[in-house]
């Protein structure tokens, strides 16, 4: 029998309807529920870590991103004009500040400003305590990334606006902040959001700083408690709870790109 | 004393030489044409004009002030020359209104109600009072490049430079940007404009002048240049753009053979 072009289509999509289908359901079935959920879904567990997991630990996650990324923010864009710059040393210098920390974990950056910084400056510390350290050491990292991302957004402005703005008698400062600016900030938010769900994540690794009580966040807290009560429940509390962070980021992100479609 | 003075300029991009050695003087009133084969420099002298590119040698005066000169406040100098581009460059994250106040706000540091007053009338003047809270992407190109010149407007030019005005333009809309051009010349604005559009330079220029391989090869009334052209450039030049449908294959084999 000879099949028609469509018919064949069909039958192939079927085919792999049921293969992915069947693979899932492998994968689901082989597994032990009854044990897992015994172990990862405990609901005395999973309440007990309330209300701490939120008034504290979600919070501080919360406050380590934003700081990390107001301070990275700041500073990335400090570093793309400086790269986009005429003088040859700030280029030198942006260019290898950005190649340095984009290349190190941020793990290591994080050690680095929590133990090195003490012993540099041994009669200062860094303002606001584990707080400072973290936005400093976390915000060191996201400013070399986001520097690249603003670079790129101001080289999406096309030339001809500075120009404009030039011939308008704006001086190439005013040009940048009145024209130039405000547009490449705009092409540059969804990956900039994207940047923000970064972070969120790397605030786990702000145990190395040694938290206390009231400055812990999600992924410490849910690993004390884990070795408090000998049982994984709170990694789903905080897996969870960073969703909660998460996810509406990635809508927004989804959204804006939407709009960029639509306006383009 | 001449809007603008320019004299023996040079402009060399790495070793290209666009402009070599050009003469020219433009005086208060005077509406002058400048045409010529895409590559001749054109668009280049005219960005010299308000230094948004740097000659490589000779000087440029404009209303008396030496643009040239390193000393030279040259944000100061382009506040009383308009420019407008080919491809309009309106801010794309501004209203139509907001377009054309910014630089009044910031550079001449009017006040908001003058310069919304002055705005509106600009806008009135291109025909697009209406269009204030619109943004340019929702507006045409022939819109577009008439807020581009209320724009220019808006900061009481003494000269106005016009780069190609109308290339970027679906057919159907360049009448509607001559037409304000043709308006300001009547008004009696000193204005410098490259263009392909050979009726308007014929009909509304004091002066065309023609130009090829970054010089001046000549220039005088619209009359004399168009019909009586001296040079048998100019003369080629013409027939090719004026009677596009007439050109032979013979010439092309001959230009062909030319450049090779």
């Amino acid at each position: 029998m000879k099949l028609s072009p469509r018919r064949r289509r069909r039958i192939a999509r079927v085919a792999g309807y049921v293969v992915f289908g069947l693979a899932i359901l492998a994968v689901v079935g082989a597994a032990d529920w009854a044990r897992l959920s015994e172990a990862f879904f405990r609901r005395d567990v999973a309440t007990g870590m309330f209300p701490e997991a939120i008034t504290i630990a979600l919070r501080n996650t919360i406050l380590y991103t934003l700081m990390a990324f107001v301070f990275g923010l700041t500073l990335g864009l400090v570093l793309a004009l400086m790269r986009l710059s005429s003088v040859l040393p700030y280029r030198w210098f942006a260019t290898a500040y950005i190649e340095l920390f984009r290349g190190l974990p941020a793990l290591l950056v994080l050690f680095m400003v929590g133990y090195g910084v003490p012993l540099a400056f041994p009669d200062r510390e860094i303002p606001g305590g584990v707080y400072g350290s973290v936005t400093v050491g976390l915000g060191l990292t996201a400013a070399a990334y986001m520097a690249e991302t603003i670079r790129a957004g101001i080289q999406a402005v096309p030339k001809g606006q500075l120009e404009a703005a030039r011939t308008l008698g704006m001086s190439h400062t005013r040009a940048m902040i009145s024209i130039v600016l405000p547009q490449a900030f705009r092409i540059v938010i969804p990956p900039l959001t994207n940047e923000i769900i970064l972070l969120t994540k790397d605030t786990s690794l702000v145990y190395v700083l040694g938290v206390t009580s009231t400055t812990i966040e999600l992924t410490k807290f849910a690993g004390d408690t884990l070795n408090t009560l000998v049982n994984p429940t709170p990694l789903v509390v905080a897996g969870l709870l960073y969703l909660v962070i998460t996810l509406p980021l990635s809508q927004l992100v989804r959204g804006l790109e939407r709009r960029a479609g639509r306006e383009r | 004393m001449s809007t603008i003075e320019i004299s023996d300029l040079h402009k060399s991009f790495g070793s290209l030489e666009v402009l070599r050695g050009i003469d020219l003087t433009v005086e208060p009133g005077e509406v002058v044409c400048v045409i010529g084969p895409s590559g001749s420099g054109k668009s280049t002298l005219l960005r010299c004009v308000n230094l948004l590119e740097e000659p490589t040698s000779g000087s440029i005066r404009v209303a008396g002030v030496e643009v040239t000169d390193p000393d030279c406040d040259i944000d100061e100098v382009r506040r009383g020359i308009g420019m407008v581009f080919q491809q309009f460059n309106l801010f794309g994250h501004l209203t139509v209104r907001e377009n054309v106040t910014i630089a009044q706000r910031r550079v001449l540091k009017r006040g908001k109600a003058e310069a919304d007053r002055i705005a509106a009338a600009n806008l009135g003047r291109v025909g697009l009072s209406e269009k204030a809270k619109a943004y340019p992407a929702q507006l045409s190109g022939g819109q577009q490049q008439r807020v581009a010149i209320a724009r220019a407007l808006a900061m009481d030019p003494q000269l106005m430079l016009f780069d190609e005005p109308t290339s970027a333009l679906d057919p159907e809309l360049v009448g509607e940007v001559l037409a304000v051009m043709r308006g300001l010349a009547a008004e009696g604005m000193t204005m410098l404009v490259v263009t392909h559009e050979m009726a308007f330079a014929r009909e509304v220029a004091s002066r065309v002048v023609f130009m090829d391989g970054g010089v001046i090869v000549e220039q005088g009334p619209p009359a004399e240049v168009f019909g009586n052209p001296r040079e048998d450039r100019t003369r080629e030049f013409l027939h090719r753009v004026l009677e596009p449908a007439s050109v032979s294959e013979t010439e092309i084999i001959k230009i062909k053979g030319e450049t090779l």
